[in-house]
């Protein structure tokens, strides 16, 4: 028998010689990690933990009718992205969604779970608006769990619904705009001089429907026609007032070149060879963050990173672009709460897979960091991954994650599927560290099932996860040499009232005495080390007064003092002084 | 190399593993005493059609010969960028066919052998694929890559990288006018293949209008 058919009798000699001997041998191992989330014992409820500086306060499985016990893998009922509205949290699914009542952190109940089948189940809130994501070809317009057949069916939804939640127990679909690609991911934009009506950019990434399905979609290249349903994103208009007219308004092309209005402007060049341009090129965004108090927004844009002018909502204008010299292609993005640093997540192997393992390139599946000069430049800085291997049995790479508001850091917690959670700070984009984690083993110990946290997300106080197999986890800081009571105390002092991801707002701190404690711990790491002490007392000292003119000017004067500390720090530490002495002066008013 | 031995193995593996998951062989690792349902392939997986078969099939074999070209690189190139490409292409389509090859061992169906391919090719354009798949080289392009060197080679690889991506972004959308492409698993595979690959061809297009001219 011939050499090259070895392979072939191998696997057959494999297979009939079914399960009674021992496995075949091990290919080579790769190093083992004493990292303690390498290695973990499988299981779905009962899976082996390894945790560090963070607590797990609560967990729920997924509900009735979002999960097959048979399956534990079965993605099309996983969990998957979630937004928050006062004491609601509502998760996504890629066959409706879950709202949870999350008053209390430590136990929350679930409120409603409506079934809407129709991956991936993105969600936004804004008031009691919920829009959610269509792409997969099984959805209906009217919820049905039916599913859809044929390459053109009347009945097919893809786009993003919108729910009316007024009536939390009774969510009613009041639009469902279809959009030519579906939409994979959305992003909710609202402009503060316009309180009648929100936005919602939609990426979509799919196959572009049939003209026979949805009137106007095209599939062919810029070339041949501009109205190509390619090189752009959508734009949805939604009156407030009127949810039920919500509609496109424009489908900018934000890929194009400024120069030339070439379409595909972010394509390298024609010339190629026949038939080349339709399929090649950046053509669709996997995701845009919105940062409307600053007016920007960056997308994850195929095999690019772009930043958007977004102050005229309706007309993003492309202002920079990026290309990964190590090609990574990404997906998402945050800013950091100054907006001096933009990340972008790289979902290698699209979240399905093991890609967090030892023989893994470090810079892919990772997070590329970049600074941003004047809020219109990036720089490649660093990168950062999750820094365990982990098995072929976890699928793993960089997913969804939200910025802690601990002040004077940039700190984020990130979802890494199979991977668990990452804590880490990126206040030096060059140099990013963990300080937190928690992970399970693989929730099958036979084969990979899709499994893992989808998202994880830093929400008043706490941070919520969506475990696509296993439901809800909430967590909630710890000190430790990372991070103190101080500072954690600092970041749960934040409130704010609805917190959707991929649409940043400003974390602003209250003027307190933990918040100037906080700043004062991170200085003590720095080369102000030496005054810590000193200012600590004198703080104390300060509280101890009673409230009154005195207190005031002893306020007035520690502010003033830190001030003038500002000329001998830099970096990080003269931004804690600043907004040291900011706080101060707000402690005076 | 270890990548290539690790995807026999792998498959063998995942093959023993997909047939002893009769309810008659206890898990691999027994997990702690809990109401853990027991193993066993008491999933139903959702319904999938012949052409989603023969999509996962044609990939494999498709990805395979991405695989020899990319083993050509370290040999040939010195080109930094090129050889990253490779490694990033080359890790990607690897795992790629385990996945596709757990899925039709999952499913009771035939996992063909990658490389079966050459034999196929080397017959003339006939086989158990067919006509050559999309974006696949001729054996003689193969032997004129893999005796290329230096710039030569840079420029032959990413043209034929460039042709061979394509050709798997054909294969995703002949699936979806065939009808298939609805079971979820195959869907969201098939929308990570189109992504990534079509990633790819930019840069490969970038790369390639920075190589020295005439070469």
């Amino acid at each position: 028998m011939p050499t090259r058919f070895a392979g072939a009798a191998l696997l057959l000699v494999v297979t009939l010689g079914a399960c009674t001997t021992a496995p075949p041998p091990e290919a080579p191992t790769p190093p083992v990690s004493t990292d303690p989330r390498y290695g973990l014992e499988p299981g779905w409820r009962d899976a082996e933990v390894a945790v560090s500086a963070v607590e797990l306060v609560a967990h729920r499985d997924r509900p009735a009718g979002f999960f097959d016990p048979d399956n534990l893998g079965d993605l099309l009922v996983g969990f998957s992205d979630m937004a928050f509205r006062g004491d609601l949290l509502f998760v996504g699914s890629f066959h409706g969604f879950n709202i949870y009542d999350i008053s209390n952190p430590s136990s929350p109940t679930l409120r409603t779970s409506f079934v809407c089948p129709g991956g991936q189940g993105d969600p936004s809130i804004y008031g009691d608006l919920l829009f959610i994501s269509v792409e997969m070809p099984n959805a209906r317009i009217d919820c049905g769990t039916q599913g859809t057949s044929g390459a053109v069916d009347p009945d097919r939804f893809r786009g993003v619904r919108i729910f009316d939640v007024s009536d939390i127990d009774n969510p009613r679909q009041v639009a469902a705009v279809q959009t030519c690609r579906g939409s994979h991911t959305h992003t909710l934009v609202t402009d503060e001089d316009n309180d009648e009506v929100v936005w919602i950019y939609v990426s979509g990434t799919a196959g572009v429907r049939p003209e026979a399905e949805l009137a106007g979609c095209s599939a062919r290249p810029p070339a041949e026609d501009t109205a190509t349903a390619y090189f752009r994103i959508e734009i949805i208009e939604v009156p407030l007032s009127a949810p039920q007219n919500a509609t496109i308004v424009n489908a900018p092309r934000i890929f194009a070149d400024p120069a030339t209005g070439e379409i595909a402007g972010l394509w390298p060049g024609g010339g190629h060879g026949a038939g080349s341009q339709e399929t090649s090129t950046t053509n669709q965004c996997h995701d845009i963050t919105v940062y409307p108090h600053y007016d920007i927004a960056a997308g994850a844009c195929s095999g690019n990173g772009i930043l958007l002018d977004i102050s005229d909502p309706v007309n993003p204008v492309r202002i920079d672009e990026v290309l990964d010299p190590n090609f990574a292609y990404w997906h998402s993005a945050n800013f950091n709460n100054d907006a001096t640093t933009v990340l972008f997540t790289d979902e290698w192997g699209g979240g399905g897979a093991p890609r967090c393992l030892a023989t893994d390139n470090p810079r892919w599946g990772a997070n590329a960091i970049f600074r941003l000069e004047d809020r219109s430049e990036m720089e490649l800085a660093g990168y950062f991954k999750l820094p365990v291997p982990q098995t072929e049995l976890e699928n793993c790479v960089a997913h969804n994650g939200s910025i802690i508001p601990v002040p004077g850091r940039d700190i984020m917690a990130q979802a890494w599927y199979q991977g668990g959670m990452s804590i880490f700070d990126f206040t030096d984009p060059a140099n990013p560290y963990e300080i937190a984690y928690f992970d399970r083993g693989p929730i099958d110990a036979r084969q990979m099932q899709l499994a893992g946290l989808w998202s994880t997300y830093w929400y008043n106080g706490r941070i919520y996860g969506s475990e696509i197999g296993r439901g809800l986890d909430v967590f909630r800081l710890t000190p430790s040499e990372h991070l103190t009571q101080n500072e954690i105390d600092a970041a749960e002092s934040v409130v704010v009232d609805f917190f959707n991801a991929q649409h940043q707002d400003r974390f602003e701190w209250p003027a307190t005495f933990t918040v100037a404690r906080a700043l004062l711990d991170q200085l003590a790491r720095g080369t102000m080390g030496g005054h810590i002490a000193q200012w600590r007392a004198e703080l104390d000292r300060i509280e101890a007064l009673a409230a009154g003119a005195e207190r005031r000017s002893a306020l007035t004067e520690a502010a003033e003092g830190v001030a003038a500390m500002r000329a001998h720090a830099t970096g990080a530490d003269a931004r804690r002084l600043e907004l040291l002495s900011e706080t101060l002066s707000g402690l005076a008013q | 190399m270890i990548g290539r031995s690790r995807i026999v193995i792998a498959l063998a593996t995942s093959l023993v593993a997909a047939s002893c998951v009769g309810g008659t062989a206890p898990p691999a690792s027994a997990p702690a005493p809990s109401a853990e349902p027991a193993g066993g392939p008491a999933r139903a997986p959702a319904p999938y059609t012949r052409a989603d078969v023969a999509f996962m099939q044609g990939m494999i074999v498709h990805h395979a010969q991405a695989l020899d070209m990319t083993a050509l690189v370290p040999a040939r190139s010195g080109n930094a960028s090129l050889r990253i490409l490779a490694e990033r292409i080359e890790a990607t389509q690897e795992d790629e066919i385990l996945r596709m090859s757990r899925w039709l061992a999952a499913r009771g169906e035939t996992v063909p052998d990658p490389h079966a391919y050459r034999e196929h090719m080397a017959a003339g354009a006939g086989g158990a694929h067919g006509t050559r798949m999309p974006g696949m080289l001729s054996p003689e392009q193969m032997e004129q890559l893999a005796a290329g060197s230096g710039h030569a080679f840079d420029r032959m690889f990413l043209q034929f990288m460039i042709e061979h991506h394509i050709g798997a972004l054909t294969m995703v959308e002949e699936l979806q006018q065939a009808g298939g492409g609805l079971e979820a698993e195959i869907y969201r595979f098939a929308s990570d293949v189109d992504a990534d690959q079509r990633a790819e061809i930019a840069r490969m297009w970038d790369m390639l209008t920075v190589l020295p001219r005439g070469s």
